[in-house]
């Protein structure tokens, strides 16, 4: 059997505490996307910047020049410490962290956006791809100096409650990986269509006897007995 | 113990986790800090880390799971976060720290130096020597805008504009958007082994090599001399800097040494971005003294005189700033 960890691009950090955090890794094409975002957003900044003080003269090219200077090597920065992401990350649902899984500093910012400029290199993000396609954890090399992991930010909203049936015990005696099984079906069904639903939970069919709607009834009541006893 | 028993014991406690993080995770401003309360973080934190240990192991429900690792997440970001005193940490920095760090690895900026300053002296005196060689390394309209430059019978050294307070303020925005990031890219180059960085230095040294030797040897020397020896102070060592933070990166990737690969280049870039920050801010300063008083039509000797010092003040800080009374670094 293929685990979740051989498929999934997790990556999994055992904090002091000694549980595993489990960091879901962001890979090439989202987070091309979310530099896409924040190179329009820059478009739109240099534009602003050159129209409004070109009437200056020498000052006015002057601080033109530092806010191109600031802006192409400083903005990821800026974000990435306040925030932890760019509003291009921030709207792809993707931040930075250290290895160890806490917010990105301002010297592992600052590390990982120098490189960038070879990571660009040589042309559009060419090393950078390369590097993030011979290594694990999608890291471009300035991720690999700096330390860094860009992964999805774990928006948690509600938990998803498993719907209250008469508890059931199962006709067979199941392993642990059965009895996880049949909790995650019976916590994510109420998302799933009732088709889907009812094809996956008629796989027990020949334990449980039930087939249609009542076949998905059966492990609810499963669940509810391995959650609950009685 | 099953799980609704378990989650009926414990959910305050996580509950009570969860506002306590709702109310962390606010900006500054708006938080509201009780004191008392965000003592009980650690403890609290570190009980749900260890429920969520037991509901592991217990093999609980995936969404009890998702929902005590959020929290557990949450609580490691906030404990572990690394705050910064910046300000304090920049004059710190400024006032010791870039001096020591870049006496730590005097190793690597001496390697720099040299493949920067050897290639310039000899394709100076190449070029001082013979009228036709400047031609090996720019095209004859480069080197006719150079000549114009710093011609004496000009009025503007090192410019190909009048000067004016206007143009003064325009160079100080170019040579900070220009050289900081050849600074910065210097640096970066590193990480290609080195030799991008190796790269860097050699060009630059051979281009300001051979700029100065064909200059002296037209007779240019004071227009020349004056205008670069001032800011060079800090703009050629910083340059010579960042080329050796780039050569700590290559040096980690080729000759980890006892650690495995990724960890060293990690050990490496921390080290060397002190050095790039360093000269980032020499940098900054190279920009001001180029901007505003290289450019001066001042006479010569006076120029010469202030850029002694300004020498003198980069290598005093540069080998004495910084250093413990017991004399080590």
């Amino acid at each position: 059997m293929v685990t979740t960890e051989e498929v999934d691009t997790t990556r999994q950090y055992e904090i002091p505490e000694g549980v595993l955090l489990e960091f879901r890794l962001a890979g090439p094409l989202v987070r091309a996307s979310a530099w896409a975002i924040d190179a329009a957003i820059r478009a739109v900044l240099y534009i602003v910047i050159g129209l409004s003080f070109s009437y200056f003269g020498g000052v006015g090219v002057a601080i033109i020049l530092i806010a191109l200077f600031l802006i192409e090597w400083f903005y990821p920065v800026l974000f990435e410490v306040k925030s932890g992401a760019t509003p291009g990350k921030k709207a792809m649902g993707i931040w930075v962290i250290h290895d160890n899984g806490t917010p990105v500093t301002l010297s592992a910012s600052v590390i990982r956006n120098l490189l960038r400029a070879v990571d660009f290199m040589p042309v559009m993000y060419g090393f950078g791809l390369l590097s993030m396609l011979f290594n694990r954890e999608f890291k471009r090399l300035g991720d690999l100096a700096a330390g860094t992991l860009v992964v999805y930010r774990d928006n948690y909203e509600e938990r998803s409650e498993l719907p209250s049936r008469t508890a059931v015990r199962p006709e067979v005696e199941l392993t642990e990986s059965e009895q996880q099984a049949v909790l995650a079906f019976a916590e994510r069904a109420p998302a799933l269509s009732s088709e889907r639903r009812v094809e996956l939970a008629e796989i027990l069919s020949e334990i449980s006897g039930h087939k249609g709607e009542r076949s998905v009834d059966g492990i609810y009541g499963y669940a509810n007995w391995l959650m609950k006893g009685h | 113990m099953r799980q609704e028993q378990f989650e009926q014991a414990y959910r305050p406690l996580w509950d009570e986790l969860g506002a306590l993080l709702d109310e962390m995770e606010l900006s500054r401003s708006k938080r509201n800090p009780d004191k008392a309360r965000a003592a009980t973080f650690p403890t609290l934190y570190r009980q749900v880390c260890s429920h969520y240990a037991l509901a592991r192991s217990r093999r609980f429900s995936p969404a009890l799971l998702e929902q005590l690792h959020h929290l557990v997440l949450r609580g490691h970001r906030r404990l572990y976060r690394q705050r910064g005193a910046w300000l304090w940490r920049t004059l710190d920095f400024i006032g010791g720290g870039f001096p020591r760090a870049l006496r730590r690895h005097r190793g690597y900026f001496l390697l720099a130096l040299a493949t920067f300053l050897l290639p310039a002296l000899l394709l100076g005196l190449a070029c001082y020597d013979d009228p036709d060689m400047i031609y090996s390394l720019m095209d004859e309209q480069q080197v006719a805008e150079m000549e114009s430059m710093y011609d004496p019978a000009g009025s503007h050294p090192g410019r190909s504009e009048a000067r004016s307070s206007e143009t003064d303020f325009m160079m100080f925005g170019f040579y900070i958007f220009n050289n900081i990031g050849i600074g910065f890219r210097t640096f970066a180059g590193g990480m290609l082994l080195g030799v991008g960085s190796l790269f860097m230095l050699l060009f630059n040294g051979l281009v300001l090599g051979g700029v100065a030797g064909h200059l002296t040897r037209l007779g240019y020397h004071d227009t020349f001399w004056s205008f670069v020896s001032g800011h060079g102070a800090f703009e050629l060592t910083a340059i010579v800097i960042c080329g050796a933070a780039g050569l700590m990166l290559g040096h980690a990737l080729l000759a980890p040494g006892q650690q495995k690969r990724i960890p060293a280049l990690k050990a490496a870039a921390a080290e060397a971005l002190k050095l790039v920050l360093g000269a980032a801010l020499m940098l900054l300063a190279a920009a001001f003294v180029e901007a505003f008083w290289s450019s001066s039509t001042l006479d010569a000797a006076i120029k010469y005189g202030v850029a002694v010092l300004l020498w003198a003040l980069v290598v005093f800080y540069l080998v004495f700033v910084g250093r413990s009374r017991h004399g080590s670094l």
